[in-house]
């Protein structure tokens, strides 16, 4: 049972970061609920990669024989950079769209009337 | 081997890298000259589109060929039978929506010379588009998962700034904001499916992962959320509300590159649901009564219904709306609706063993209307583009009476008006035909339905057509002139190649769709170039 | 290799006949055929008179800018009779982006409930 504790967990994330996304109607609000979602995400693929009593997958001859999968390592890798690549671009966005409506209500912009 | 053979021995990779290198080198060279790097980014993109040819020829010369290539080693699967390499896989289908891309890009790159020339930040445009077709290429020849999804948040990401790149108007920079929004949770959603596949099989290649699936419990879900992500990302109803806001307010030439990538995400969704699920597309999951539940049958009529929503929709919206492009992608979401339609009623019938040439056909349509819809649509955006350039509006209210003005715009609109509504003789009445009789045979309500909201996109065009061209001359529109000679050119090209697919449609249905027919059926073919030895 | 009868071939459809050529040289010898009897022309049509000025139905012909039809006004029968179904779908498409992620969020549950149920 303990051992499906991350996998709760990653539900959990994924759940509350929608919440986040769909009820939410400030902007920051939203963009944290995207973050949340993708932290679900990577401790989802964090979590396929470990086995019962493994070390890191680092050096061959150190005192486990058992080594956690690295192949999931690298993809929460390049999941993280392209999640900050996302980030900035989604707050650089909110920026400017705080100088031109001046206000963050998701309300409020985005209509078609000028 | 003398150099031909090498270049399309390594051309999958070449095809992604050459964009890729050209656009960090772009804004070294624009530092020395504008004219110069417009000519660098034209030649970048001349040159991968000569090596896309050049592997179509290859494909195209033998049946059923595929083109395997491996980064970084020279076998597909090591001694063990482990498959740990990345490859590109390039079949059939690869390479059609490979030609389709190329073209787009070429008329993409050459009507932005004229039409982006009084922006600044120049160099930055450039940059992007070239990263969005090599994100776009990259998408289109992979042959593994999580490459898929990387080249996928690739081409959002600069999608997203490039759409945004009217930074003076508000409207634009909120246009880019949804869409990052919706492109981040769609690209996280197939990630986690990813990951589920990779946590029950140790496999990332879609070729191994063909070959080990059942169609277990943790499999549904990812196959749910592999297709409404890549759903949302195509724009299929009621997902679609992103669609005119993005391609409404972005400049002309994103939106030809954004069309592409769109279709790039249905043809992902072509190619889980085919190829990835493909063995499992005939497993009867419930009986009721004496007719079997199978997994075709189900996924068929699921996606004929969001289909009939699409079009209806796509069309509707479309006759409310006064805004010049805003109705355009209305239009792209009823094209969409129509691709669906077509794919849909064939999987519910193409695996029957009493009746297998309806599912043929109608994957045949399917398959061609995705060309057709991606040239009328690009075209329309075009003109588009162009009667913003000349006049600066873009609500239809305050058009009118151009034709006397801009005569090479009123003909390459009036021969996208024809194309995107199926009259003969251009290239959308040979697909729509097709489509029109395949689905009748499924069910005659589905053709009643694809035939009346065709006649009512014609009714949408002819009134953008009256109010934007027609009518007497307008005082406030004396000075305006006819479009520079670069836009006219690009619209010329997708021209010429409307009408040459509108008169030998036979020409082009059996050399370049039939081999994307034969790829998606035939998943053991897949298989069996990765693995080697599969049993059937 | 491409020969030249493949450009000239029907469409491979199961049923019905389209073969774009043929189409087109039925079109042009229908043209010729209107287009020379147009040519006879009437006996009764004198230029520079009054048969060549603008018929609106007795309304005076105002200026070029009020008598152009403006883009929402061209379909208002068709708007009005449809506004119980344009009220809804107006009211669908918001502008709101966690509005969007509802309705992804609705469709991935049905889709879960066919497949789980069924």
């Amino acid at each position: 049972m303990i051992y499906n504790i991350p996998y709760i967990a990653v539900v959990a994330l994924i759940l509350i970061g929608l919440y986040a996304v769909i009820f939410k109607r400030n902007l920051i609000k939203i963009v944290i609920g995207i973050t949340l979602i993708e932290s679900g995400v990577n401790l989802f693929l964090i979590t396929l990669a470990f086995r019962k009593d493994s070390v890191a997958p680092i050096y061959r001859g150190s005192g486990s024989p058992l080594m956690s999968l690295p192949v999931p390592h690298a993809l929460t890798l390049t999941s993280i950079v392209i999640g900050v690549a996302v980030l900035a671009l989604m707050l650089s966005l909110v920026v400017h769209i705080y100088r031109h409506y001046g206000t963050l209500d998701s309300r409020k912009i985005g209509g078609e009337e000028e | 081997m003398n150099i031909i053979d090498e270049l399309i021995f390594h051309s999958p990779a070449l095809i992604v890298a050459i964009p890729l290198l050209g656009a960090f080198l772009t804004p070294l060279i624009s530092k020395i000259n504008d004219k110069l790097r417009n000519g660098f980014v034209i030649f970048i993109v001349l040159l991968t589109s000569a090596i896309v040819l050049l592997l179509a020829n290859d494909i195209y010369s033998v049946c059923g060929k595929i083109h395997t290539y491996v980064f970084g080693g020279t076998q597909t699967i090591t001694e063990g039978g482990f498959a740990i390499r990345i490859l590109f896989e390039v079949d059939g289908l690869n390479i059609f929506m490979a030609l389709i891309a190329t073209i787009l890009a070429i008329a993409g790159v050459i009507y932005s010379w004229a039409f982006m020339k009084e922006n600044t930040g120049l160099d930055k445009y450039y940059t992007l588009y070239l990263l969005m077709i090599a994100g776009m290429f990259g998408m289109i020849l992979t042959g593994d998962m999580f490459n898929f999804f990387v080249f996928l948040e690739i081409s959002s990401i600069a999608s997203c700034a490039l759409i945004a790149f009217w930074t003076n108007k508000g409207k634009a920079v909120d246009a880019g904001f949804k869409y990052i929004v919706i492109s981040a949770t769609g690209a996280l959603f197939i990630l986690f499916a990813v990951a589920i596949l990779y946590g029950q099989y140790n496999a990332l290649n879609m070729a191994v992962l063909a070959s080990k699936i059942q169609f277990s419990f943790l499999d549904k879900i990812a196959l749910v959320l592999l297709i409404s992500g890549l759903a949302m990302k195509a724009g299929i109803v009621p997902m679609h509300m992103w669609l005119p806001d993005a391609y409404g307010r972005a400049p002309s030439s994103v939106t030809l590159i954004l069309i592409g990538v769109t279709q790039a995400s249905l043809y992902g969704a072509l190619r889980m649901i085919f190829t990835v699920y493909g063995g499992n597309l005939t497993n009867t999951l419930n009986q009721i009564g004496d007719i079997n539940i199978d997994l075709n049958l189900l996924l068929g009529i699921f996606i004929v219904g969001l289909s009939l929503l699409t079009i209806f929709i796509g069309v509707l919206m479309a006759l409310k709306e006064n805004n010049f492009k805003r109705m355009i992608a209305f239009a792209a979401v009823a094209e969409i609706g129509y691709m669906i339609l077509a794919i849909g009623s064939a999987l519910t019938t193409a695996f029957s063993t009493t009746d297998t040439t309806t599912g043929v056909m109608a994957l045949k349509g399917g398959i061609f209307h995705i060309l057709n819809d991606a040239l009328d649509v690009g075209l329309l955006f075009l003109v588009a583009g162009a009667v913003y350039y000349a006049t600066k509006e873009t609500s239809l209210n305050s058009l009118g009476g151009l034709a006397r003005n801009m005569k090479y715009t009123t003909i390459f609109f009036l021969i996208g008006l024809l194309a995107v509504s199926g009259m003969p003789p251009m290239n959308g009445f040979a697909s729509k035909l097709i489509i029109y009789q395949s689905t009748y045979q499924v069910n005659p309500i589905l053709a009643i339905v694809a035939i009346l909201c065709s006649i009512l996109l014609l009714a949408v065009f002819v009134k953008v057509f009256h109010s934007a061209f027609l009518g007497p001359k307008l005082p406030k529109f004396d000075e305006v002139k006819e479009v520079p000679k670069s836009m006219l050119l690009a619209m010329g090209i997708i021209a010429v190649i409307i009408i040459f697919i509108g008169l030998f449609p036979d020409l082009v249905l059996n050399n370049i769709v039939q081999p994307a027919v034969n790829a998606l059926t035939d998943h053991t073919n897949y298989i069996s170039n990765v693995i080697g030895g599969i049993q059937p | 290799m491409i020969e030249i009868q493949d450009f000239l071939r029907t469409l491979g459809t199961d049923s019905g006949f389209w073969n774009p050529l043929v189409w087109g040289i039925i079109i042009i010898i229908a043209f010729l055929v209107v287009y020379i009897i147009r040519g006879y022309g009437k006996k009764e049509y004198k230029k520079q008179t009054e048969q060549t000025k603008v018929f609106l139905s007795g309304n005076p012909e105002l200026e070029k800018e009020e008598m152009h039809v403006k883009a929402s006004n061209i379909y208002w029968g068709f708007m009005e009779s449809f506004k119980w179904l344009y009220s809804g779908l107006d009211k669908m498409h918001t502008g709101n982006v966690s509005d969007y992620i509802l309705w992804f969020v609705v469709i991935m549950g049905v889709f879960f409930i066919i497949l789980g149920v069924i």
